[in-house]
């Protein structure tokens, strides 16, 4: 049988390395992941992308560090110093055998299925500092990459320390590294609640808690916690604008007043940091219980994609898992049990998790209520997509970008209706024309945001919007350092720029009255394109 | 008459024209219809441009085409013709990196200097000029003063919105599921919305294509390849966006994004069911080596995403636009997935063959179906393209 030379057939990537059991992320569910597995007899590699690199964290990537990420990050050796210390179980994962990679990012996850089937097997993109950027092929893998804040805009939220909830705790508890003293936090959903208690025993002085709800939609315990302590939580207020001095937010105006601050801790909505399973084809659904888009799992934590699981904050984030790792680290060791079994490793199988309960509080209202409060009715017009400089109103009229300067002779206006017809509003359909998304955060900021928008405008639940699509890589990798380090021949002596068939560019003067695939056998030019 | 309107009584949504396929083609020959006074629906089983019309590299530039003299006079024109921005942007530079690249590339000046057109051999000093991320690798290059690229999804909702100002409209998210015929005739198309009335049936279905013409007995041999591109965070503009070689194709976007493809391609079953997975694969990398070879200079940009799409492909890889025999109200058209530049073009020859049997402007006999008439029944096999055996 003839095989197609210019296609993928007969051309090998080049793999560096194999592990039965992958493990992105080693917060306390992935190191239970990763130990779980080593202690089934699994060879484990275990990879972090923290300590990220100053730069990368300057950019808001992955989390929304909002220019406050203190010099020491600069740091590299303090930064994984600070790591190894803040999480104990890193070297007991060592000590296993784990092959533990910190400062690795994973960026891609990619398994043979439905329009693919060139791969070898499952591989994962994986990139260092040091080594550049690589691929691993693995057996199994267990995602557990945590969670990230949905954005808010505001007038002024631009400015440095205005910043996510994780993000500023992240920066506080493991690295010590919150270049700020004084915080303003949005939202009482218990992972704001929780950020502000952990900010509080950093020493950061927390002057409010702001809601526009009119009160509390965290757990009680938590909101008496932080009153005893003397922090006031102001119900029924929103950022109306921040002042701002050559550092960055110096205070908030809200509606009731003027508040100093220098950070400003985003805490309406903590959600899965589902980038890598939804680049990966894994089938998610937005399920309120679970904080958002989440992974659909079958019994086994298993995806769609039938060897990647998902465990932790990235399986689904709700009040009580919040408040209690325990949970996450028993979906953990439940799934690398799977994994393992899976693997011909046999086990007493550890018990299941508990899942999420009813959601405490309605999501979907909640985050509407703050987009339409802080958004919406915002005095002036806030960038929502920070990268390309969106407004909410650009995004709900569907209009051109403002570099293109566009003076069309239509000038009727344009509006998601328009756009709908019978199907929900896709948020990849306004990315691609307005660009809301399309930055170098790769829509971190703004996804949520805009999915609350479109529901809004739509008058459907949030989860009637389809969530906007990550793609590979889901961490910026610079075109020199991604080129693969070595490539097999054959890419290079077949690389055409399509597909390189034999009639395609002949010019249409010179083309016969019937083709025939014996007719090939008389050569004509032909040009690329 | 609103777009998408489902509240009209069922015997009246039908059109005289029902186009099936909302991509850049089916879009571009409605309004083309439409601009004649022709009643129009385009049927859509998702959203617009959602498949390789909204995917591709943007190119306007198709010197061996019938169409291209077509393309060439109707894309300056057509942010006014349409009313909404497509960016397009005139003119090219293709580097080559070696003396190979460069005797691929120069076929392309014979075909436009056949045809009137100026394509400039320029030596590395001017690619250089011409483009500030080149590098010191350019062998030598060739400026077109023609061609150019435009933004795929801008382009693709331009017709859209320009048709449905037209009186025209599109069903999205209306599956086809089959067609009702009289004797030669197509008078209606079955979907998952229920039946819609036509005097004449337009398929323009991309990769469906084939499936669906043959449900009507029409042959039209395709085959589906799937095919990666990147793209990179935004960097200063260059003078001139329309930049590729060195086995890519693609350009800066006028955002200032590089966005290239190319490579090997990979052949897929034909959906039965469409809208499965478009996964991009690790190809990524290599498209990122090459990119990095073309523009040395953006070796630090940052790739920020990578997708793929799939494409239908006739045998020969040239575009089917026929009415087939058989049939009085047919037409058929698949551009053999180089459609998005051609789009000004082959719409506005559908247009002509639905209401004239004829294209005014261009010959279209080597797009003719009969040209497969006596093609071997293996020819796939023959050509290897086939999908690979999943491995895992």
């Amino acid at each position: 049988m003839s095989v197609d030379p210019r296609s993928v057939a007969g051309k090998t990537l080049s793999v560096a390395g194999h592990a039965q059991l992958l493990v992105i992320g080693a917060g306390p569910a992935g190191l239970a992941a990763a130990i779980e597995g080593a202690q089934r007899g699994l060879s484990v590699v275990l990879v972090d992308e923290n300590p990220v690199p100053f730069e990368t964290m300057g950019e808001s990537v992955p989390l929304h560090f909002g220019g406050r990420v203190g010099g020491v990050a600069r740091n590299r050796n303090a930064m994984m110093e600070a790591m190894l210390e803040s999480a104990p179980d890193l070297a007991t994962a060592f000590e296993l055998g784990v092959d533990v990679r910190l400062g690795t990012a994973c960026w891609g996850l990619y398994a043979n299925g439905a329009n693919l089937g060139w791969m070898p097997g499952p591989l994962a993109g994986l990139a260092d500092e040091e080594s550049g950027t690589y691929l691993v092929s693995f057996e199994r893998a267990i995602v557990a990459t945590g969670r990230r804040d949905m954005g808010l805009a505001f007038p002024g939220w631009e400015a440095p320390g205005v910043m996510g909830a994780t993000a500023a705790v992240q920066l506080a508890t493991r690295y010590g590294a919150l270049a700020g003293t004084r915080a303003v936090v949005l939202g009482t959903t218990a992972e704001a609640l929780l950020a502000a208690l952990a900010l509080r025993a950093q020493g950061i002085a927390v002057a409010a808690v702001i809601e526009q709800a009119p009160a509390p939609v965290g757990p009680d315990d938590l909101v008496a916690e932080l009153r005893a302590a003397g922090v006031a939580i102001r119900c029924g207020e929103v950022v109306r604008a921040v002042e701002t001095d050559l550092d960055g937010v110096r205070g908030v105006t809200t509606s009731a007043g003027v508040l100093a601050c220098d950070l400003v801790v985003l805490g309406i909505g903590a959600v899965p940091m589902v980038d890598l399973l939804d680049a990966a084809g894994c089938v998610l659904a937005f399920d309120a219980a679970r904080g958002g888009y989440a992974p659909v799992l079958d019994e086994a934590a298993r995806t769609s994609v039938a060897v990647v699981q998902a465990v932790g904050d990235c399986a689904g984030i709700w009040p009580a898992k919040s408040g209690n790792v325990a949970i996450a680290e028993m979906e953990a060791r439940y799934a690398a049990a799977v994994a393992a079994s899976a693997l011909g490793e046999a086990g007493e199988a550890p018990s299941a998790a508990p899942p999420p309960g009813e959601a405490t509080y309605d999501i979907d209202a909640y985050r509407k209520d703050w987009v339409r409060a802080s958004v919406i009715e915002a005095a002036g017009e806030p960038y929502v997509c920070q990268c390309e400089e969106v407004t909410a109103r650009e995004i709900l009229d569907v209009r051109p970008p403002r570099y293109l300067d566009w003076q069309g002779a239509d000038n009727r206006p344009r509006s998601l209706a328009s756009l709908l017809g019978e199907g929900p509003p896709h948020p990849d359909q306004i990315k691609r024309l307005t660009r809301a998304g399309m930055g170098p955060c790769q829509g971190r900021r703004c996804r949520e945001q805009i999915q609350a928008l479109l529901a809004l405008q739509a008058a459907v639940p949030l989860d009637a919007v389809p969530l906007a699509g990550y793609r590979a890589p889901v961490r910026p990798l610079p075109l020199k350092a991604a080129a693969p380090q070595s490539e097999d021949a054959a890419f290079g002596e077949q690389w055409d720029s399509w597909f390189g068939m034999p009639r395609q560019w002949v010019p249409f003067w010179d083309v016969e009255e019937e083709y025939t695939v014996a007719g090939l056998a008389v050569e004509k030019p032909h040009a690329s394109e | 008459m609103p777009a998408n309107d489902l509240t009209q009584p069922e015997g009246a949504r039908g059109a005289s024209v029902i186009v099936v396929g909302g991509g850049v083609t089916g879009l571009s020959a409605a309004w083309w219809l439409a601009r004649a006074g022709v009643d129009v629906v385009v049927i859509e089983k998702g959203i617009v441009g959602w498949e390789a019309s909204g995917r591709n590299g943007g190119g306007c530039s198709h010197h061996h085409s019938p169409l291209f003299a077509e393309e060439q006079r109707l894309w300056p024109l057509m942010d006014e013709l349409l009313g909404h921005p497509t960016e397009f942007q005139p003119n090219r530079v293709r580097i080559a990196l070696n003396e190979k690249q460069l005797a691929l590339y120069s076929r392309a000046v014979v075909n436009a200097r056949h045809q009137g057109f100026r394509i400039d051999e320029i030596d590395a000093r001017q690619v250089r000029e011409l483009v500030p991320l080149a590098g010191d690798n350019v062998f030598a290059g060739h400026y077109y003063h023609f061609g150019g690229h435009a933004n795929p999804h801008r382009t693709v909702q331009a017709y859209a919105w320009a048709l449905q100002a037209l009186g025209g409209r599109v069903m999205q998210h209306t599956a086809v599921t089959g067609f009702a015929t009289e004797g030669g005739r197509v008078v209606a198309v079955d979907t998952d919305q229920g039946r819609f009335g036509c005097d004449h049936l337009v398929l323009a279905a991309g990769p469906q294509s084939g499936r669906l013409a043959g449900l009507l007995g029409v042959d039209i041999p395709l085959k589906v390849a799937r095919a990666e591109m990147i793209v990179t965070e935004a960097l200063p503009l260059m003078p001139l966006g329309g930049v590729d070689g060195n086995g890519l194709y693609g350009r800066q976007t006028l955002r200032g994004n590089l966005a290239y493809g190319g490579g090997p391609h990979e052949w897929v079953e034909t959906e039965e069911l469409p809208g499965g997975p478009r996964p991009a694969t690790p190809l990524m990398l290599n498209i990122a080596k090459r990119v990095a070879e073309l523009l040395p200079l953006a070796g630090h940009a940052r790739i920020i995403r990578s997708w793929a799409g799939l494409i239908e492909n006739t045998p020969d890889g040239r575009p089917v636009i026929d009415r087939p025999e058989g049939w009085d109200n047919l037409t058929v058209a698949t551009l053999s997935g180089v459609g998005f530049g051609l789009s000004p073009a082959s719409g506005r020859a559908i247009q002509q063959l639905v209401t004239d049997g004829a294209c005014s402007f261009a010959d279209l006999s080597s797009l003719r179906l009969g040209r497969f008439a006596r093609l071997e029944p293996d020819w796939a096999a023959l050509q290897g393209w086939q999908a690979a055996a999943m491995a895992s």
